[in-house]
């Protein structure tokens, strides 16, 4: 690994997003119109829209940065470069890295921008403090980042790539206590959850909702979630192949 | 070093096919070689075997010395894939920077690729927006950098109008001069004779490796093209 290949590698990431307004547009306005649709859709009931939209500052950079990350690598595969790079001194991890550093960049400012617009015009109010819903929104967002390169490898097409959404991220979403509190799910269920890291994640923001400081609960989630997003990447790092058949 | 690349006895299978039967072969080092066949003879796949991204079933290649592929190579080589992997969403010159940096060389390097390709003019222009053959020049400008001692060019000028292309074979031989050894595949007869020695490929198999000079000796004619017609008759008749 090389500190600045690894940089060089992100900057490059950060330059083919910059030339792609359509995309960036999207990737800063569109988790803050979804919030906003939540605002009216939960009109007047103050305490479930703080709920919900607490969660979903978690899982909307978690889900766009998975589909980001898994079409930008299978794009290196099918172009080429990625063939091409890997005959450069460029080592696996700086690919990756550069990659989640990228998009971790990209979601904080997302995070920035979403979290802002949630406390400032919509009210969403919570007990702790709004950095650390953007600080869990960027963790969250590069666990997506590493799952969507350890997913990239074993997708040919885009259209198979974009399949992994439901199996991979849906779950998740379903079984990390926003639908159903997880206390109430069926024994095998919950420990299906247990076994997911989004549901430490929203479990991390749940606890800024309710406690002015940090707890020690919370820092244990964001260790688990990040721990989950270093294993993804390791992952992918073993399942991307120097040589192919 | 004589021989910057040797190839023995390389056995290639790809999706169940055996794509290369056994190839030997030699690549002296400071000369440009061409690597020539019909389309689906195997050029890629050896030309991947070189740079060491191809599973192989056995054999051996070695490149300056070390096994293909090997990390401390990997400073050594310039590789353009067929279709030109350059990026689409960046400019020539952000292409150039990126793969420039990654040898740890900076923007004057970087831009002397892109002048030595012809593309000065189109540098800041999307890779996405270039014509074909300027898209290949960005991604052959790409491998350029830095110098390496083996370039491994799969079909470089292809969409090249005659005038690019005796630039770039200029330019390959200059290369050549300066101690370079380069590969380049082709299926165009006419770059043959622009080869210091060519390996002729059909159907996996090495069916020549020798200068011009000696193949249009070996089979009676001038013309290359009908050269390799012959050699591929005469195995033909010696099958038969
Ligand atoms: N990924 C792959 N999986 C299976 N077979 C492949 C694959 N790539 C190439 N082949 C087969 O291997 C053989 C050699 O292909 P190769 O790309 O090396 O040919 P080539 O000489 O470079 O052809 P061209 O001049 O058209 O580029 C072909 O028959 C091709 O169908
Ligand atoms: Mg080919």
């Amino acid at each position: 690994m090389s500190l600045h290949i690894t940089l060089a590698t992100a900057g490059r990431i950060l330059r083919q997003l910059r030339h792609d307004r359509r995309t960036v547009a999207l990737l800063l306005v569109v988790p803050a119109l979804l919030l906003a649709l939540l605002y009216f859709m939960y009109d007047g009931s103050g305490a479930t829209f703080d709920r919900v939209a607490l969660i979903m500052l978690g899982i909307f950079p978690f889900v766009i940065m998975f589909l980001v990350t898994s079409i930008a690598m299978l794009r290196e595969r099918t172009t080429g470069t990625l063939e091409r790079l890997l005959t450069t001194p460029l080592g696996k991890l700086d690919l990756l890295f550069g990659y989640g550093l990228a998009f971790g960049l990209a979601a904080a400012l997302q995070g920035a921008l979403a979290t802002g617009a949630a406390y400032w015009l919509l009210g969403l109010q919570t007990t702790g403090s709004a950095g650390l819903v953007v600080l869990i929104a960027v963790v969250n967002a590069v666990l997506g980042v590493a799952l969507g390169l350890f997913c990239s490898a074993f997708a040919r097409t885009e259209f198979q790539a974009v399949q992994f959404l439901p199996v991979v991220v849906v779950p998740q979403i379903l079984l990390c206590g926003l639908f159903v509190p997880r206390e109430q799910m069926v024994g095998w269920l919950e420990g299906i959850s247990n076994a997911l890291p989004l549901t430490y994640a929203v479990e991390a923001l749940a606890q800024v909702g309710i406690s002015a400081d940090p707890t020690s609960t919370m820092w244990r989630d964001l260790v688990v979630v990040a721990g989950a997003a270093v294993i993804a990447l390791v992952l992918a790092a073993a399942t991307l192949r120097r040589r192919t058949p | 070093m004589d021989n910057a690349v040797e190839v023995r006895d390389l056995v290639v299978e790809r999706g169940k096919r055996t794509v290369l039967h056994g190839i030997s072969c030699d690549i002296p080092a400071g000369q440009v070689t061409g690597l020539l066949g019909p389309s689906g003879s195997g050029k890629t796949t050896l030309i991947r075997a070189v740079v060491g991204v191809q599973i192989v079933r056995s054999g051996t290649v070695m490149v300056l010395g070390r096994p293909a592929g090997s990390a401390p190579l990997r400073r050594e080589l310039g590789y353009v894939t067929q279709a030109p992997s350059v990026y689409a969403d960046l400019s020539v010159r952000e292409n150039a920077r990126y793969f420039a940096a990654l040898r740890g060389l900076g923007a004057t390097e970087a831009d002397r690729a892109i002048t030595d390709v012809g593309l000065a003019q189109a540098c800041n222009q999307l890779v996405g927006n270039l014509s074909g053959g300027q898209r290949s020049r960005a991604s052959l400008a790409c491998a350029l950098i830095g110098h390496p001692k083996l370039l491994v060019l799969d079909e470089p000028t292809v969409g090249q109008d005659p005038v690019l292309r005796a630039d770039l074979w200029a330019r390959f031989h200059e290369l050549a001069a300066g101690g370079t050894t380069l590969l380049v595949s082709s299926h165009v007869m006419d770059e043959a004779g622009r080869c210091d020695r060519l390996l002729l490929v059909r159907e996996g198999r090495l069916i020549g490796d020798d200068t011009p000079a000696a193949i249009r000796a070996r089979s009676g004619t001038d013309d290359l093209e009908e050269a390799f017609l012959r050699l591929i008759r005469q195995l033909d008749e010696v099958a038969a």
